[in-house]
């Protein structure tokens, strides 16, 4: 029984079974069979090769790449007016803002790129309200109103790309980019809570001292199961338990909150 | 266990009537991982009887998912017992905030790593052995300093292990767990240069990409390798 073997008769039948399947994929999978996997073995890891190939295809993962870029356009964008905004940002606060803002454009710049090298087409920025049609008239000249929707975006923007990494996994360069991206949101977020007297992590599913118009963007964060176990049961509080582990959103929710900001 | 006790007796006699008292085995573990560097006691020797991948003075990552998870687990353990021994012997000068947030983090560490362990199950490696003689832990330099490589390192070895992760389930779990970390990071950074771009800097953040750091396996435990004295074998981890 032969790996190979078995593609070529795939092949057969689905002429693009090689290119489902990566090369570091057939490498990693068939290298280990001979040391390693009996012979009997070979039909199951076989299978969870192949659906690991078959589950994902390359339009889903320019599907999560377009999400990613539609949520990176509005951090974008309201970063960069943030920042060019005379009077908001307190003069010794700027090199923050600076940084997010050069991350932010980085992002949008990078995922471009990356949809055109997979020869699809990035979606178009949305026209963004940021006063979610007036209930944040004051954003850009009232910083605690900046720094509040800058905290709903940046914990929204960690929950999103973890929500989505698994519709990666067969694309270990997409998926890679997307956990580093990933990561650098999570230090916004850090930052941005503790400029608003947050600790830098998520207690519950407390909003704190955000509006209550902003709950979606935490509700879920008070899971303390992970793996089917109930992490508080080791001697843990669920405070800290649920600081410990952030809670993935899924994009209907996502898409709900970014709505909110964008022109219909 | 009782070996151990018995191995800490030669060393120390008032140490063994403080573990002979009851303890829950957190608060062992926890006291162990702070007084390691100096009793030279081997923590490897608390977890002999629920696992059979390890022998004394090493430990074997496996491979697959599993060794994938034991890889975190590991990490976990170097960043619980530098954080536990940081709040034990607080650092000169630590203010009421900087001791909150050590903290906490001292917790989520010790909530992953105990995670990992119970997640891990029978193929959980055994607790290692660190070794933090270059860490000055009354120097709040020398502290946050290593606890920022720390959380860097952290940030690293998730995103660079995910897509060594054949399940979803468990590429979701190294999410929820690595977006905490960079949490982590970022207030560190922020505690050593208050108010700069730091938190996410230059240093740690592609400027061309926006991208934080990715490692492999292999370069994160070379680094990690001098703050651990148990020997790890990780060729069999997938690459």
């Amino acid at each position: 029984m032969n790996i190979f073997k078995i593609i070529e008769e795939i092949e057969k039948t689905d002429p693009e079974v090689t290119q489902r399947l990566s090369r570091r994929d057939m490498f990693r999978q068939s290298s280990s069979f001979g040391k390693k996997v009996a012979i009997a073995a070979i039909p199951l890891a076989m299978g969870s090769m192949f659906k690991k190939a078959y589950g994902q295809s390359s339009s889903s993962v320019t599907e999560v790449l377009n999400y990613a870029l539609t949520l990176e356009y509005l951090e974008n964008e309201f970063y960069a007016m943030g920042v060019a905004a005379s009077g908001l940002i307190p003069a010794n606060r700027l090199a923050i803002f600076q940084q997010i803002s050069k991350h932010e454009a980085a992002h949008v710049k990078f995922l471009k790129e990356v949809l055109t090298s997979m020869s699809a087409t990035p979606v178009e920025k949305p026209a963004f309200d940021f006063t979610a049609g007036g209930s944040f008239s004051d954003v850009f000249t009232n910083y605690d109103t900046f720094l509040a929707l800058a905290q709903a975006f940046e914990d929204t923007g960690v929950r999103a790309y973890k929500g989505r990494a698994g519709e990666l996994i067969s694309n270990d360069t997409v998926l890679t980019a997307a956990l580093q991206i990933h990561s650098v949101e999570a230090r916004h977020a850090s930052m941005v809570r503790r400029l608003r007297a947050e600790k830098g992590w998520i207690s519950g599913s407390s909003r704190g001292s955000l509006p209550s118009a902003t709950q979606a963007v935490y509700d879920g964060e008070d899971n303390v199961t992970q793996g089917g176990a109930n992490v508080t049961t080791l001697g843990y509080s669920a405070q800290t338990v649920t600081e410990a582990f952030d809670e993935p959103l899924a994009p209907d929710k996502v898409l709900a909150i970014a709505g909110l900001f964008i022109k219909k | 266990m009782t070996k151990i006790i018995h191995e800490v007796k030669k060393e120390d006699s008032g140490l063994r009537d403080k573990l002979m008292k009851p303890m829950s085995r957190n608060s062992f573990l926890q006291f162990a991982g702070a007084t390691a560097a100096a009793t030279g006691l081997v923590l490897a020797g608390c977890d002999n009887d629920d696992d059979g991948v390890s022998t004394m003075g090493t430990v074997d990552l496996g491979s697959g998912d599993t060794g994938i998870l034991n890889y975190a687990y590991l990490l976990e353990q170097l960043e619980a017992a530098f954080y536990v021994q940081v709040i034990a012997t607080p650092f000169t000068g630590m203010t009421a905030a900087e001791k909150t947030i050590l903290t906490d983090i001292r917790d989520h560490e010790l909530a992953h790593r105990d995670f990992f362990k119970y997640a891990l199950g029978a193929s959980a490696i055994a607790s290692v052995e660190v070794n933090f003689a270059s860490i000055d832990f009354t120097n709040r330099a020398s502290v946050l300093g290593t606890a920022k490589a720390f959380e860097d390192l952290g940030v690293s070895a998730y995103n660079g292990a995910g897509k060594l992760i054949e399940n979803t389930d468990y590429l979701l779990l190294a999410g929820k767990i690595v977006s905490v970390e960079a949490r982590h990071a970022s207030a560190i950074r922020d505690l050593l240069n208050p108010f700069s771009a730091d938190y996410a800097g230059d240093d740690v953040v592609t400027v061309s990409q926006g991208l934080d750091g990715a490692k492999t396996p292999a370069e994160v435990l070379t680094i990690a390798a001098a703050y651990v004295k148990t020997t790890v074998k990780f060729d069999k981890l997938p690459s």
